[in-house]
């Protein structure tokens, strides 16, 4: 039984992948953005210091956790999407009557997400040590690559759990900036959240991203509110919530 | 054991009671079909049964297994055409299959041999490696039938197997039912709303409107419940004609409309024989002509449901072309 779940989060592994990269439109949009912000900001802000920021760090290293993150955030809606697509095309009931556990499904399809996050993460860690950022140590890379797939575990979960409750693929994107948008800019992935006013800074506290942003900047450039053992935590437990609600609610969807 | 058996089985949307307490039963090895008009409920009874829609009321086995309480034992004997497509339009069609086989277990081995075998069947090897996306909608329907069967089911489930398709894949893919039935021994259960899909395929045919069955038995006695062949003859003077045909043994009933004489008998064809004897033997009227009719499943559908199928056909045929463009879509 075990090994008939392993097949099937395998093979679900594997359709995304397949899709994936033959889906070229996909992989342009989803490196573009993130490089987009990455140069711009760290460009256009390059002549500012931050205060209270660790010896004055250059803007730049100071971003580059933070357009990570919000990566992982904005990427894993994808795995929601496709959920809807498949819902839309009728390949929704051929997984639903398929004699396989529907958590198997999910974390196929959230498996299949973080690979893609992944992908995006570490291009865009390598090409910023392009415009000067510079990490702590190699195992920083290590360090990152784990928050990197907590963080996009947790916001898959999301995705799929808001895809199992919705009908309408039109609506999924309008639903989805609603969730993303406040996680993005509360997280402080742009600006320090210790800048923000208290009551503002109650919502970073929330934002799951911020525990992201911070755990990433902690390990790659060692500057963090929080101490990165405690990012962690917080994120497991994010993202074994989301994991376990995104089935549940999967499972219980009709087609 | 019975391949499924069905008791009291309900499912209502809201007030609608779109499936209405049915039973019947499949035997093994059986081609069991579902006929009815648009919205007779025969998807919601097929939904039922594969474990995707749960009933409001009753029970039923499928392969001996509860559809409520066993739930992947129903799911593990079974394979399944969907009326609307449901293939990724992204993978080829080989690996649609593949998909499908390791998604129910297959082995290695098992799957490679499999996907030859199916694709055999359903005549499309040369395209296994082309994207569903490029295929004609005959061809999508086809891979489908092929998937349906890659886990080897015990039963095949096929929900408007030729929906939609010309007249030649319809015979290509009544060709491909009726050999895998009797090659593999599968058991196969279809709705349609084509009488003639019924009748060539189906061993027993259960007659399904709004929510209920109203007629179940093999497509030649339900014909037969309509009184046999029709035979017409127009004959001058038409009452005289009456009067002796009226006494004939082998006619089981007589009817006399606008001048036309309607006999109801069986074997019409080696009646007529019998009536230009009796035509020669000068009674006082002379036959004009004789026309033999064959009751068809329509006719037997009009008797049940006292309206044609044709009624229906007119929105069918706005819904075919909706499911056309769905397949064509990407
Ligand atoms: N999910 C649903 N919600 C509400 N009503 C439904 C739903 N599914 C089916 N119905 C209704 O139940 C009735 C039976 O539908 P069903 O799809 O079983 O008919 P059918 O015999 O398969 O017809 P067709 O030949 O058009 O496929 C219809 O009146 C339909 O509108
Ligand atoms: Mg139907």
């Amino acid at each position: 039984m075990r090994a008939k779940n392993l097949q099937v989060i395998y093979v679900m592994w594997l359709r995304e992948m397949k899709i994936f990269l033959r889906a070229k439109s996909r992989w342009i949009s989803n490196l573009a953005l993130p490089f987009f912000f990455l140069f711009t900001m760290a460009f256009g802000f390059r002549r500012f210091r931050i205060a209270g920021v660790f010896h004055g760090m250059s803007y730049g290293n100071f971003l580059v956790p933070g357009i990570i993150g919000m990566t992982m955030l904005f990427s894993s809606m994808f795995t929601g999407i496709s959920i809807l697509w498949d819902r839309d095309f009728g390949f929704l009931k051929e997984i639903m009557v398929a004699p396989v556990k529907r958590s198997a499904v999910i974390l196929g399809r959230v498996s299949g997400g973080v690979t893609n996050n992944l992908i995006q993460g570490i291009s865009i860690l390598l090409s910023s040590f392009l415009i000067g950022f510079r990490i702590n140590s190699l195992l920083s890379i290590f360090w990152a690559l784990l928050f990197m797939v907590v963080i996009s575990v947790g916001f898959n979960g999301l995705s799929v759990a808001i895809a199992s409750k919705m009908r309408d693929p039109q609506a999924f994107p309008l639903i989805m900036h609603f969730f993303t948008y406040p996680a993005f800019l509360f997280s402080g992935a742009l600006f320090p959240i210790a800048d923000l006013p208290f009551w503002l800074r109650s919502f970073s506290y929330l934002d799951p991203l911020t525990y992201g942003v911070d755990g990433l900047r902690g390990v790659l450039v060692g500057f963090s509110q929080f101490p990165p053992i405690l990012d962690l935590s917080v994120l497991l437990i994010f993202s074994l919530a989301m994991v376990i609600l995104g089935s549940w609610l999967f499972s219980r969807t009709e087609v | 054991m019975l391949a499924i058996e069905v008791k009291n089985l309900t499912k209502k949307f809201n007030r609608l009671k779109a499936v209405n307490n049915i039973s019947f039963k499949v035997e093994k090895g059986e081609i069991f079909g579902l006929l009815g008009p648009n919205g007779a409920g025969k998807t919601t009874t097929i939904k039922m049964l594969i474990t995707l829609v749960k009933p409001n009321g009753g029970e039923a086995k499928v392969w001996g297994f509860d559809i409520l309480k066993q739930k992947n034992e129903v799911r593990n004997s079974i394979g399944i055409v969907f009326q609307e497509p449901a293939l990724d339009n992204r993978l080829t069609g080989k690996e649609n299959l593949d998909f499908h086989a390791r998604l129910y277990g297959l082995d290695k081995e098992t799957r490679k041999k499999r996907i030859k075998e199916v694709l055999e069947l359903v005549e499309l090897r040369d395209k296994a490696n082309v994207l569903v996306g490029n295929y004609s909608g005959g061809m999508q329907r086809r891979l489908e039938i092929a998937r349906g069967l890659m886990h080897y089911p015990k039963i095949l489930f096929l929900d408007e197997p030729s929906l939609g398709l010309d007249t030649q894949t319809r015979r290509r893919i009544w060709e491909y039912i009726l050999r895998l039935n009797k090659k593999e021994k599968t058991t196969i259960v279809l709705t349609t709303h084509y009488m003639e899909e019924a009748d060539y395929l189906c061993q027993r045919v259960a007659i399904i409107d709004f929510g209920k069955i109203v007629a179940l038995d093999t497509p030649a006695n339900l014909k037969s419940v309509l009184g046999g062949d029709v035979i017409s003859i127009e004959a001058v003077p038409s009452e005289k004609a009456f009067q002796v045909f009226q006494k004939i043994s082998w006619v089981k009933k007589i009817n006399q409309h606008n001048g036309t004489i309607d006999l109801n008998c069986e074997q019409g064809e080696k009646k007529i024989p019998l009536l230009m004897k009796i035509d020669q033997e000068n009674l006082g009227f002379e036959i004009k002509s004789i026309n033999l009719r064959k009751p068809t499943l329509e006719d037997v559908f009009l008797h049940f449901t006292g309206k044609t199928i044709r009624e229906t056909e007119v929105s069918q045929s706005e819904k075919n072309k909706r499911a056309m463009r769905r397949r064509f879509r990407r």
